[in-house]
C-alpha cells in the first residue's frame, strides 16, 4: 500500500465564470493530519468536495488508492472514505445513536458487519456522544449536532476521513477531543484531511498545513514552516503575529490588533 | 434516564432499547393485521344483506376445505361476500396499502414530511391518461388499458414535475410543492377539457373518477391491481436503508454510498406505479398517503423499513373502515370514498399540523 490515499492532479474548476480552484496539485498521505487553512472563499471547502467526489472538477483528477474517482463504485467508495460536512441537517427526527449507526450502511452484508455495535459504541464514547443517543439528532445544539456526525464519519471506520470544519460551534475542550481523536487516527495508519479556520489549532494539530489563497495552493509544508508572519498577513489581508508559546513552544498565531486600536485612538 | 448509568454500560443500552424498540413494533404489527382481520369481518358483514359472524367464519373454512360452522343463511349471501364484498375488501386493502407506501416512500425520497403523491401531481396526472383512455375509448390492451394509461400518465407527470422542480443538481421541496401546484392546476383543466369532449357515458365515468370509489370492484380489477402493488411495495422495501441514509442530506447520503439520483428515479417510478395502480380502478383517494405515514411515524419512529411495513397495514386498514363507513353510512347509497377520505383527512391533517409545531417546533 503506498503512502499516497488520495491526490489531486492538476484540478481545476469554476462556478460558473468565477475560477475557484486553479491547478490544485495536492497529496493527501496516510499516517498524517494535513490541514487546509485559507481566508474565506479561497476554495478550501470546494477543495474537500472534490477530494470526497461531490464535484468533478473541470479539468484534472482526483485518485484514491491510485485509482481515479469516476472508476469507484459509491459503496467500494464509503468503505474507503468518511466525509463530515459543514452542514449537519436530518429531515425526519432519527434518535442519534441511529444517524451514528448509519454510517456503518457501507459495510451491511460483509463480515465487518458484525462490528457494528462495537463501532458505534466506540465512536459515541470518543466523542462524548453516549448520552444523547436517545435524542432526536434534529433537537440536539449545534455542537452536539457536529459531535454526533464526527462520531457517524468515526464509525465508518475508514482509512480516509476528510472532515470540513470538524471544530466549527465546539466548545475548546470539545476542540480539542476532535482533532486528538483524528489525529489518533492518522497516527493508526488513516490520512485525515481536516478544514480549520483556527490556525494555532492547525499549528498544533497537523503535520502537513496547505495554505490555500484564490484557489491556489500558495504555500504547503509543516506548519512552522508555511506559517510565518509575512506570508500570513499578505494572504488574509491583516496584520498577524506567529509567536512561539513560551512554555510549551507551540506557533501561537494570533491578529495583530495595533494599528486597528491605533486608528480607534485617533478617531 | 441513561445518564445515570456508568460509561461503559453505554455498548449495553443500544441493545436493550433495540429490543425495548422491537418488542413495541410486534405489538405495533400484532395490532395492526388483528385490527385489519377485525375490520374484514365486520366489513363483510355489514351492508344492506347483513351476514352474522358465524355465517361469515363458516364460509371462509367451507372455502379453505374444513367444513365447520354454518353457511350464509341468506340464499344470496354466499354469492354476496364472495363476489361483492370480499373482492372489495381487497381492493381496499391493495389500495390503502399502495397509497400509504407511496406516500412514506415520497416523503422520504423528498426528505420532507409535506411530500404527498397527490401533491406532486402523480394522482391527477394518472387521471388525465385514464381520463383519455375514457374518453377516446382506447382498448389496445384490453382490461390492462386504463391502468397502463394511468401508470403512464403518473409517472409522465411526476417526471414532469421531479425534472421542473430541479436545478443545479439539486431539488428545491418549496419549488417541488409549487410545480406540484402548477401541474396539478393544468391537470385540472385538461380533466374539464375530457369531460367537455366525452358523451354522457364518459363523463360518468370520470366523475367517478374524482369522487374516488370502491364500488364494483371485482376480483379481475383486484388481480390486475394487485400484482402491480406488490411489486411496489417490494422495491419500496428493498429501498428502506436507503431511505434512511437520505435522510442525512443528499451529499452525506452519497458519502455513505446512496446513488442519490438513481434511487430517486426508481423510487418515483415506484410512487407513479403505487398510485397509479391505487388510482386506475377507484379514482382518487386522497389523504391516506399523506396523513398514515405521519400517524405511523409517531409511533414506529423514523426508520423506513418499519415505517413502510407498518403504513401498508394502516393504510389497509383505513381504507377498509372508510369504505364500509362509504357504503353503510347511508341506506342504499354509496358515498364517493375519496370524498369520505379528504372530509375526514383533511382536517385530521391539520391537528398533524398543530401538533407537529407544538412538539418539535414545526416543519422547516
Amino acid at each position: 500500500m503506498s503512502r499516497t490515499a488520495l491526490a489531486t492532479l492538476g484540478v481545476t474548476l469554476s462556478y460558473g465564470h468565477r475560477p475557484v480552484l486553479d491547478s490544485v496539485d495536492l497529496e493527501v498521505r496516510r499516517h498524517e493530519v494535513l490541514a487546509l487553512v485559507g481566508p474565506n472563499g479561497a476554495g478550501k471547502s470546494t477543495l474537500l468536495a472534490v477530494l470526497a467526489g461531490d464535484l468533478a472538477p473541470d479539468t484534472g483528477e482526483v485518485r484514491l488508492e491510485g485509482r481515479p474517482l469516476a472508476e469507484w463504485r459509491l459503496r467500494a467508495m464509503a468503505r474507503e472514505r468518511a466525509v463530515l460536512t459543514q452542514e449537519h441537517r436530518i429531515s425526519f427526527p432519527f434518535p442519534a445513536a441511529d444517524v451514528v449507526r448509519m454510517g456503518r450502511a457501507p459495510w451491511r452484508g460483509l463480515p465487518e458487519e458484525d462490528e457494528d455495535d462495537l463501532a458505534v459504541a466506540e465512536a459515541m464514547t470518543a466523542t462524548d456522544t453516549e448520552r444523547l443517543g436517545g435524542q432526536p439528532f434534529s433537537l440536539l445544539s449545534g455542537g452536539e449536532k457536529g459531535r454526533t456526525s464526527f462520531a457517524r464519519a468515526l464509525a465508518q471506520r475508514t482509512g480516509v476521513l476528510l472532515l470540513d470544519e470538524p471544530t466549527a460551534a465546539l466548545d475548546i475542550g470539545h476542540q480539542e477531543s476532535v482533532l486528538a481523536r483524528a489525529r489518533a487516527e492518522s497516527r493508526r495508519g488513516a490520512a485525515v484531511v481536516v478544514v480549520l479556520h483556527d490556525l494555532s489549532l492547525a499549528a498544533a494539530w497537523a503535520d502537513r498545513v496547505a495554505l490555500l489563497h484564490h484557489g491556489r495552493v500558495t504555500a504547503e509544508g509543516a506548519p512552522a514552516d508555511v506559517f510565518t508572519a509575512p506570508l500570513l498577513s499578505l494572504v488574509y489581508d491583516h496584520p498577524i503575529d506567529v509567536l512561539t508559546h513560551p512554555a510549551t513552544g507551540e506557533l501561537l498565531v494570533l491578529p495583530d490588533r495595533r494599528a486597528c486600536l491605533a486608528r480607534e485612538e485617533t478617531a | 434516564m441513561t445518564a445515570v448509568l456508568p460509561a461503559p454500560a453505554a455498548a449495553v443500552v443500544v441493545p436493550t432499547a433495540e429490543r425495548k424498540r422491537r418488542r413495541r413494533m410486534a405489538v405495533l404489527y400484532a395490532g395492526l393485521v388483528a385490527g385489519l382481520v377485525a375490520a374484514t369481518l365486520v366489513a363483510g358483514g355489514s351492508g344492506q344483506l347483513t351476514i352474522p359472524l358465524d355465517e361469515i367464519l363458516g364460509s371462509i373454512a367451507h372455502r379453505v376445505g374444513l367444513d365447520v360452522g354454518p353457511l350464509p343463511s341468506h340464499p344470496r349471501g354466499e354469492f354476496t361476500l364472495w363476489n361483492v364484498r370480499f373482492s372489495r375488501i381487497a381492493m381496499a386493502v391493495v389500495v390503502g396499502a399502495s397509497l400509504a407506501v407511496a406516500g412514506a416512500a415520497m416523503q422520504g425520497v423528498f426528505g420532507n414530511p409535506l411530500a404527498e403523491p397527490s401533491v406532486v401531481g402523480v394522482s391527477s396526472g394518472a387521471a388525465v391518461a385514464a381520463g383519455a383512455a375514457i374518453v377516446f375509448g382506447l382498448r389496445f390492451a384490453g382490461d390492462w388499458s386504463i391502468p397502463v394509461c394511468a401508470f403512464l400518465g403518473g409517472l409522465v407527470t411526476t417526471l414532469l414535475v421531479y425534472a421542473l422542480s430541479r436545478s443545479d443538481g439539486r431539488t428545491e421541496v418549496v419549488t417541488l410543492v409549487l410545480t406540484g401546484i402548477a401541474v396539478n392546476a393544468v391537470a385540472g383543466a385538461l380533466l374539464a377539457l375530457l369531460m367537455f369532449l366525452g358523451d354522457t357515458q364518459a363523463r360518468e365515468s370520470i366523475v367517478f373518477w374524482q369522487l374516488g370509489s370502491l364500488n364494483g370492484s371485482r376480483w379481475t380489477y383486484v388481480g390486475v391491481v394487485a400484482p402491480l402493488a406488490v411489486v411496489g411495495v417490494v422495491i419500496a422495501l428493498a429501498s428502506a436503508r436507503s431511505l434512511d441514509l437520505l435522510a442525512l442530506g443528499e451529499r452525506s447520503a452519497r458519502h455513505l454510498g446512496v446513488n442519490v439520483e438513481a434511487l430517486r428515479i426508481l423510487l418515483i417510478v415506484v410512487v407513479a406505479l403505487l398510485t397509479a395502480a391505487a388510482v386506475s380502478f377507484c379514482g382518487i383517494v386522497a389523504f391516506v398517503g399523506l396523513v398514515v405515514p405521519h400517524l405511523v411515524r409517531m409511533v414506529t419512529g423514523p426508520g423506513h423499513r418499519t415505517l413502510l411495513v407498518a403504513s401498508a397495514l394502516a393504510g389497509a386498514l383505513v381504507l377498509v373502515c372508510a369504505d364500509t363507513v362509504a357504503r353503510t353510512a347511508v341506506a342504499y347509497t354509496d358515498l364517493p370514498l375519496g370524498m369520505l377520505t379528504s372530509l375526514v383527512g383533511g382536517p385530521f391533517f391539520f391537528w398533524l399540523l398543530r401538533r407537529t409545531r407544538r412538539t418539535a417546533g414545526g416543519w422547516a
